[in-house]
């Protein structure tokens, strides 16, 4: 009997190293296949100039209208996401007793926003834009990825705030503020989880593809107006793959690389700001 | 002078608080009439009629669960932040009644009474803008003010020569009595009138313990401070009135002295024997 | 008061931002059914998740090959990522020094990081051809490439990282005592995962998995550009499919051009939403009753 056990013992600690080897395996092969397809065929010229003549028939130029595209993008998104989720997430935890009822009800329908895929995100945006009569534009992705990446922002930062000590909250209380006034106090204790929300939220955006697809659009220019359409780094990639000709398939996978850096920086800053950002903060 | 002020570093002069709403509060006395606190349908103070003296430390004492920090907090409203807690019966301050009081007279009453939290609890912030905080949202600002009002309740709490050196660190890298004397002055600088404790020393070590008790009884001249505490001999030593509750009810009230030595009910003394706890 | 005033009015207004960013999920629900509703006028509910002809212009729309497709998609890839997942899992909280999970966290962090589109290029520049050299000669099958097992290997990846976090937060809420008690009977670390924290976290692990589920369901680029895109019912692994989020992808150019057309694919997001919506209700009560 005890044999059996210590034989079972071994076989699952067997698999286990086994599960975590493929799940390091699948990073790394996730990350330098790209790299390999993609770094020998990166170059300046295509992060530094826009498609030139018969660019998706193989002619010169670069990507630069994406790149360009996806930040407008994801910075409209970012600042609009960050406005309309900070009051929120003060709104949850300050101005909202604690394991209060409508608290609980708008964690729950957050949670359940997140888990929308963006394919739904998008068809929703797209049936609205028609309603008003707007057409495909760098406004309407921008409005669609703010939608998506609230509910990010939303639930990381509450997951922190939760965790505020109430007696800090009292002890601004108790000195005769309000509990507007005491949003310095919150913001300042859940700045880190703010700073690593963004970079999450970022990376959702950036990568987003199926939410601009309807909603953005594709230009080979850069916009130069919020209601002219724009391309994006992850549209970008798909399109140029399911060109015939391999030049341009060659510049999707040198897209797929700058698209893959930029995520990689923004996961590990996110660790490096989660570990140093936390001065001010109150433990 | 008045002495809602007490420390006043402009005496005689314009107190750093023009436009308070009690302004001379010679008879700020704070009471409580029939006071009941239901938290979720459970009535956690029952009829609770008590009297808090001026100028000296009131000790509540009682088994843990009898209602005492409710009672502590229902004085500067704190209990409102639990879901579902509903007051009734007369707490006075003054000529204010502040079970009634309206959102804008709360912000006021916290004013008058202070608070030294359970645990240290510093602001995120620098040991400086901690001090500076309350007097901020009071409308007191100006350098040189705020410079005098952080020096002048930093020594008062024998943390000035502590800590000069680094006022704009933050407070979170004090040591815990340092960071318990930091909240005691920062609910000085607000200039309150009432100070109220909630075991205030309990999450401190035997030596910050005793200093804060110290300051207590220093303080008192200036202050009436209301405090729990679960350590008998801690009231004992620095107790001048004492608040006996059991079950959500005050049981025994009076001078310390006379509590302790000579109680007049039954459980009281049971209690003080150690009976229960 | 001014300071109050301000105090309450931002509170209404924080409220009111609240109320309204939360209406979204409502405002979303009746947008996508009032758009499917003329399909739904023409062609009864059954007719349209059981017809498997998809012939947009001859007003045929079948949805059951999309169904069909999602549904081998979506169940192969837990096939593969739940045994992957649980093993990790239960090694990270079980077996694990702090300095071994430092060293996975970050990969797990990477993984979950990586925009769908990347995991696409890596399909296609890996996992096709992997099934169309080597899986499909095995079985004696000529394929592409493009099928429902390069697309279930390349979701499986994509929500390895969801089900390890979730699995590791179910996991920790296994009281230390408990464990220490079969420890202290003679157990195994195994035996004890397996007969106090699997049994133990049973409904957790069920959510989990419902949770996953509803992820794969509407994951779109990644599948797009290894699926086929063949709007038949999938018979095999090594067939070509067309999950939902791919038709809805590939045909919003067209939709345009014909109302009924736009109102087959809205009902198609409309499904998407509604099984997603009941499956993240699902398991995130389920999940919040267990963290109590």
């Amino acid at each position: 009997m005890v044999k059996r056990s210590i034989i079972e013992e071994k076989f699952m600690k067997l698999f286990m190293y086994a599960s975590i080897a493929l799940v390091v395996f699948f990073v790394a092969s996730v990350v330098l296949s790209v790299f390999k397809r993609g770094i020998p065929l990166l170059s300046w010229e295509m992060v530094s100039s826009l498609p030139g003549g018969g660019f998706y028939m193989g002619g010169g130029g670069g990507f630069l209208n994406a790149i360009v595209g996806s930040f407008y993008i994801v910075g409209g998104a970012t600042v609009m996401g960050l406005i309309i989720s900070i009051p929120v997430v003060f709104f949850l935890n300050v101005y909202l007793k604690a394991n209060s009822r409508f608290g609980s009800i708008a964690r729950l329908a957050y949670d359940v926003l997140f888990g929308i895929p963006s394919i739904v995100y998008g068809a929703f945006g797209f049936t609205i834009m028609i309603y008003f009569g707007l057409r495909a534009s760098l406004l309407g992705g921008t409005i669609v990825v703010t939608l998506l990446i609230i509910p990010i922002f939303i639930r990381s930062m509450d997951e922190v705030a939760k965790t505020i000590p109430s007696e800090l909250l009292e002890a601004s209380y108790s000195l005769g503020a309000t509990r507007l006034e005491t949003i310095s106090i919150v913001i300042r204790q859940i700045a880190p989880a703010i700073a690593t929300a963004t970079l999450l939220s970022i990376g959702r955006a950036i990568g987003d593809a199926a939410g601009v697809l309807f909603t953005a659009g594709f230009s080979d220019r850069i916009p130069t107006s919020l209601t002219q359409q724009t391309a994006t780094l992850p549209l970008s990639v798909y399109f140029q793959l399911q060109s015939p000709s391999l030049e341009v398939q060659d510049r999707a996978y040198a897209a797929a690389v700058v698209l893959t850096l930029i995520v990689l920086v923004l996961s590990i800053s996110g660790r490096i700001i989660m570990n140093r950002f936390s001065r001010n903060k109150i433990q | 002078m008045s002495k809602l002020f007490p420390h006043s570093l402009t005496k005689g002069k314009e107190p750093f608080f023009v436009d308070h709403k009690f302004p001379h509060p010679e008879n700020l006395r704070l009471s409580t009439h029939a006071l009941s606190v239901y938290i979720g349908g459970n009535q956690i103070l029952k009829f609770v009629n008590a009297e808090i003296p001026q100028n000296k430390i009131t000790c509540i004492i009682g088994p843990s669960g009898c209602g005492k920090t409710t009672l502590l907090r229902t004085f500067n409203r704190l209990v409102d932040t639990i879901e579902g807690v509903k007051l009734e019966g007369v707490v006075m301050l003054g000529e204010q009644n502040i079970v009634t009081a309206s959102a804008s007279e709360l912000t006021e009453i916290r004013r008058v009474i202070g608070l030294v939290p359970q645990r240290p609890c510093p602001l995120p912030m620098s040991i400086y803008d901690n001090i500076a905080y309350g007097c901020r949202i009071h409308g007191i600002s100006g350098r040189k003010k705020l410079d005098a009002v952080v020096e002048y309740y930093l020594r008062a709490v024998g943390l000035w020569d502590e800590v000069k050196d680094r006022l704009h660190s933050p407070a979170g890298k004090l040591s815990g009595g340092q960071q318990q004397r930091l909240c005691l002055a920062r609910s000085l600088a607000i200039e309150p009138s009432y100070l109220l404790a909630d075991e205030s020393t309990s999450a401190l070590d035997p030596i910050s313990s005793r200093t804060i008790e110290e300051l207590f009884v220093k303080l008192k001249k200036d202050y009436s401070i209301v405090m729990v505490t679960h350590t008998l001999r801690q009231a004992k030593r620095i107790a001048d009135h004492v608040i006996f509750m059991y079950m959500g009810e005050v049981i025994e009230e009076g001078d310390a002295q006379q509590v302790f030595n000579n109680p007049k009910h039954e459980l009281t003394r049971k209690y003080l024997e150690g009976s229960f706890s | 008061m001014r300071r109050l005033a301000k105090d309450r009015l931002a509170g209404h207004l924080m409220a009111l931002l609240t109320i309204t960013s939360l209406l979204l999920v409502v405002a979303m629900g009746i947008g996508l059914y009032l758009k499917a509703a003329p399909i739904l006028q023409e062609h009864s509910l059954w007719e349209l998740l059981s017809a498997s002809e998809w012939k947009p212009m001859k007003n045929q729309f079948g949805f059951f090959p999309f169904l069909m497709g999602t549904l081998w998609v979506s169940g192969l890839a837990l096939l593969i990522a739940i045994p992957i997942s649980l093993l990790t899992a239960i090694f990270l909280t079980e077996y694990a020094h702090s300095m071994v999970r430092r060293f996975v966290f970050p990969f797990l962090d990477i993984l979950a990081g990586l925009p769908s589109v990347i995991y696409g290029v890596w399909g296609m520049l890996l996992i096709v051809p992997w099934v169309s050299n080597v899986a499909g000669p095995w079985v004696q099958r000529n394929t592409t490439g493009y099928t429902v097992l390069a697309c279930g290997i390349v979701l499986g990846v994509t929500i390895i990282p969801l089900l390890v976090s979730l699995f590791i937060e179910i996991f920790s809420n296994v009281s230390h005592e408990l464990r220490e008690a079969t420890f202290a009977l003679g157990a195994t670390k195994w035996q004890t995962a397996k007969h106090v924290v699997l049994r133990k976290t049973a409904p957790g692990i069920v959510a989990a998995i419902v949770l996953a589920a509803s992820r794969v369901m509407g994951e779109t680029i990644a599948v797009i550009m290894v699926c086929g895109n063949l709007a038949i019912a999938p018979g095999s692994l090594l067939d070509a499919c067309y999950p939902i989020p791919a038709l809805i992808a590939n045909n919003y150019g067209e939709m345009l051009s014909m109302p009924l057309y736009e109102s087959a694919l809205m009902f198609a997001a409309f499904i998407l939403f509604f099984v997603v919506l009941v499956f993240n209700l699902f398991s995130r009560l389920v999940l919040k009753k267990i963290k109590e």
